[in-house]
């Protein structure tokens, strides 16, 4: 056995408070250590050259580089080892720096601690033995969940270039919260003239089926090979009969309040939620048809010429097999019913931003008329208040929100562009128009528009006849304001879908106190998540607007497309194993595994016992440290490794 | 029931009917009030714009005789009292430098640990809407009232922990409890400007006008409040509110706890109603109620 030991300096990092000379001199005398050097930086060319140079001129077998963190550097040291043909596996990495020097003060402590824990790593090298890597096939097959603009553009990315797409929407169409859109800051263009031309696309693109009105209830499986499960909901209509020829949602003589339109307009019982929907196909609530509420109705299957009605419809679930999964679930709106002084939603002329951009919409509501919602009359002020839950620990969420300041100016802006003698007040606490053509944006609504903008928060929106007051304060001219107003325009908080945590939780991926999930690094890996082969993109990450969507989902889609260029993955061989002839078919360690990587097997002589699945096993290691009799290993981290760490100690 | 019971300078002073209708209700509903020995200042307005450490020092005495009277929970009618005893328990409940050097202070060892309770929580909490149903004699049927908090007893939400700061609800559930229609009106915790009242005159009217108009406006024909220079700003200003913005408001300001002694059959002389500078007696016989 010939060990090679190789201290970095990592710059000052870890010299300014280890003595790194010391370290290399104390280790080199340790058993079968045959060189011990340090270096300014191990992880540059030169710093490799030196181990490679060690494993040719003094033949080493097995390395350790004491150095950062094994999750910064401990592939390019491995692939140095395998260069210089010897197992990537014979290393081993102490990290002295995120471990020692940088959480440590005291030299001599420091130097003296660096030294334990490479004699640590010295002994678990001293047992490593060579592993290889193995291979495992590719469904090339990719989910999306969620059919925003998010999930579109990343089907449309993964299809056109000619892998097969399964998009799952929970809603009766596709298109998201673009649908509810009218016009995009800030250019101006018309939400639905860009969205439903990739509708469009997405729809006829052979290679993306897409699923609406489902849900994915169940992910199983590991990247390359993801195993799920599809709601589709019954939508009491037969998809392949139904012309969309309308009678049916004209006829119907069930209203109720559409959540599309924010509470502000009805549908039907059976609907399409706007005119250009894809599929262009109805659903039935069940829950209001009156058919299903009291048994009798019937009215639309009557109409229906095609013969699509179909009242005795069931859910069905399906099971697709993917390779990759694109999570694009998107956001909603903060409740500002927590605003007691703002009237907690007890008045009527207090609405959202997108109730807002649903009056504005020529297909919404009131086709584009900016009425109060408690007369209908329309309106010749509105007051905007932004940052309503954003930038508020108190009441909100901690974070800003990232898009109102922008969908504000185009708010007010669109406002008097249809009433010119409106008048329109924004209060803000900070203006965040970062962005190409942002700020530009926001001065046009200032200058050319006269929106008022007032810097300061409003204290209270109370009623006075038909009329609200709102009292606040004008902070650059440090005077108390009052304005009178037909309607006041909650801008609130983006938060992520009410049922973001179970989503999560069924795919394994991790979010954040905000309930946003967690991308791999914030920086670096902004697409991926800490689960293989599954992917982030859009809103759902962090409020974010159309362009960086639309950025992020052909992001995600480019992270999934690099592992459907590759013919098969190559996997860790870290993973766990069992010795049958020790294992006594407890099954605890099927119990731990978050993987189910694990299954019952007859020997030879007739005994049940665990066997590991090596293509789902992630080597997480808990069977390993449950097994009662010690008949599981993990390798790379071996009983006898671990062992030998402790003893040196 | 038995609270140890702080008057404050007000109810022996200015407000000598909220304290004479608050012993008459809570003898009228069992609950036993003890005034605590040798009370002294609560800390408001001149003790706590003046030195932080006395306006925490005297009401830690104040709580600690409490203690030594051999009780846990203190009854307080008055919203800036209970606004200042509230704060030094968290004050010293949360922060050991301080509570070591207030007890310095006191000489005394005082943990923050006496309950503090407005009679309003007494009344809705403690004692119960239902039971409180049972006793009423004359239901103050039609009478329509506007619930007035003002800002001591709800903020800052955080140490006072009152009910919502924004729209609190106990005095209206009190209220409609006993018959009459609390109306639903946005200046419930709004300031009236307090011991401003003499400093800056000017401001406490135009508060003041604001509150009233606001009532006003919802058509109540009184306002029930739980503080005495709520009421003093409010009823004692109201002609001078009037002459100065050119309204006529006529709205009797009542203790809550006049109207549940009026609901309770009180004798409206234990209830201190002539004590009212607007008075009410023309609107309670339009209401049946006197």
């Amino acid at each position: 056995m010939r060990i090679g030991v190789f201290v970095c300096h990592c710059g000052t990092n870890i010299s300014f408070t280890v003595d790194v000379e010391r370290v290399a001199k104390e280790i080199s005398k340790l058993h079968h250590v045959l060189v011990s050097k340090d270096y300014k930086y191990m992880c540059s060319d030169p710093g490799q050259r030196m181990i490679a140079s060690a494993i040719k001129n003094e033949k080493i077998d097995r390395v350790v580089v004491a150095a950062c963190s094994p999750r910064l550097h401990e592939k390019t040291f491995q692939k140095c080892l395998e260069n210089n043909n010897l197992n990537p596996y014979m290393i081993e990495i102490a990290n002295i720096r995120e471990q020692c020097s940088w959480v440590h003060e005291d030299k001599e402590k420091a130097t003296k601690k660096a030294i334990d824990i490479i004699r640590l790593l010295v002994a678990k090298v001293s047992s490593n033995k060579p592993l290889f890597k193995r291979q495992v096939p590719i469904e090339k097959k990719a989910l999306m969940i969620g059919g925003g603009i998010a999930g579109i553009q990343a089907a449309i990315d993964i299809g056109t270039a000619g892998y097969r797409v399964i998009l799952v929407e929970r809603e009766p169409s596709i298109g998201g919260r673009m649908a509810q859109l009218d016009k995009t800051f800030p250019t101006l263009d018309c939400a639905a003239c860009i969205l439903t031309p990739k509708m469009v696309t997405v729809s006829q693109e052979p290679n993306i089926q897409i699923h609406t009105y489902s849900e994915v209830e169940e992910v199983s499986g590991f990247i390359g090979n993801f195993t799920v499960k599809i709601r589709k909901k019954a939508r009491s209509v037969d998809m392949s009969k139904c012309t969309g020829c309308g009678i049916c949602w004209q006829k119907c003589p069930t209203k109720v309040s559409f959540e599309f339109d924010h509470g502000l307009g009805e549908r039907k019982a059976i609907y399409v939620p706007f005119p250009q929907a894809v599929p262009n196909k109805p659903v039935i609530d069940r829950t209001v048809c009156r058919y299903f509420t009291a048994g009798k109705c019937k009215l639309c299957e009557k109409l229906c010429s095609a013969g699509a009605i179909n009242y005795e419809q069931k859910d069905e679930i399906i099971e697709e097999k993917v390779g990759a999964i694109v999570v694009a679930t998107g956001i909603e709106l903060f409740d500002h019913s927590v605003y007691g002084e703002y009237g907690s939603g007890k008045y009527k002329n207090v609405i959202t931003g997108l109730q807002f951009e649903r009056m504005i919409n020529s297909s919404g509501p009131t086709a584009g008329k900016i009425v109060r919602p408690s007369d209908k009359k329309e309106v010749e002020s509105v007051v905007f208040i932004q940052c309503v839950g954003s930038r508020d620990e108190a009441k909100g969420v901690a974070y800003c929100s990232r898009l109102c300041c922008m969908y504000t100016a185009k708010h007010a802006l669109l406002l008097k562009e249809h009433y010119p003698n409106a008048k329109a007040y924004v209060f803000y606490i900070d203006i965040r128009a970062a962005g190409k053509n942002y700020e530009e944006f926001v001065k046009r609504a200032q200058d050319e528009y006269r929106v008022l903008y007032l810097r300061g928060r409003v204290s209270k929106i109370f009623s006075r006849k038909d009329k609200l007051v709102v009292s606040g304060a004008d902070t650059l001219s440090g005077t108390k304001v009052e304005i009178e107003t037909d309607l006041v325009v909650l801008v609130s908080a983006l938060i992520p879908r009410y049922d973001a945590v179970k989503i999560a939780q069924m795919l394994g991926i991790p979010y954040d106190k905000n309930r946003f999930f967690t991308e791999l690094h914030a920086k670096l890996a902004p697409s991926e998540t800490v689960s293989n082969g599954i992917f982030i993109a859009g809103a759902c990450q962090f409020p974010k607007d159309i362009p960086d969507t639309v950025g992020t989902a052909s992001s995600a889609a480019a992270k999934v497309l690099n592992i459907f260029a590759q013919d098969s993955l190559t996997t860790e061989p870290i993973i766990a194993s069992i010795k049958e002839r020790i294992c006594n078919g407890c099954f605890d360690c099927k119990v731990v595994c978050p993987f189910n990587a694990i299954e019952e097997t007859i020997t030879r002589d007739k005994r049940k016992v665990a066997k590991i699945i090596e293509s789902i096993c992630h080597g997480c290691g808990l069977c390993a440290t449950t097994c009662r009799v010690g008949a599981i290993d993990l390798d790379g981290f071996t009983n006898e490794q671990i062992m030998a760490e402790i003893n040196a100690l | 029931m038995k609270y140890g019971f702080y008057p404050g300078c007000s109810l022996h002073s200015t407000a000598k009917e909220y304290n004479s209708s608050t012993k008459g209700v809570a003898k009228n509903f069992g609950i036993e009030l003890v005034e605590i020995k040798d009370w002294i200042c609560c800390g408001a307005t001149s003790g706590h714009t003046t030195f932080n450490y006395l306006s925490l020092a005297l009401p830690a005495e104040n709580m600690n005789s409490v203690k030594k009277d051999g009780l846990s929970e203190l009854a307080v009618c008055c919203a800036a009292c209970f606004n200042r005893l509230k704060v030094a328990n968290h004050v010293i409940s949360n922060e050991p430098d301080k509570k070591e050097k207030i007890n310095e202070i006191i000489k005394s060892k005082y943990d923050g640990d006496i309950k503090v309770k407005h009679f309003l929580e007494i009344l809705v909490k403690d004692y119960t809407l239902e039971k409180i149903s049972e006793k009423i004699l004359k239901k103050l049927n039609g009478l329509k009232v506007a619930c007035y908090y003002g800002c001591l007893l709800v903020r800052p939400d955080k140490i006072m922990r009152f009910d919502d700061p924004e729209n609190p609800m106990i005095m209206d559930n009190l209220i409609s409890a006993l018959g009459a229609e609390p109306v639903d009106w946005s200046f419930k915790t709004e300031c009236c400007g307090a011991s401003f009242s003499l400093t800056k005159t000017d401001s406490v009217l135009r508060l003041g006008n604001d509150i009233l108009r606001g009532a006003k406006e919802t058509e109540a024909e009184c306002i029930a409040v739980a503080c005495p220079l709520c009421q003093s700003n409010l009823d004692l200003r109201q002609k001078s509110i009037e002459r100065k913005y050119n309204e006529k408001y006529n709205l009797p300001v009542f203790y809550f706890t006049q109207l549940v002694g009026l609901a309770l059959g009180i004798d409206k002389k234990e209830l201190g109603l002539e004590k009212l500078m607007i008075n009410p007696e023309k609107l309670l016989h339009e209401k049946n109620i006197i």
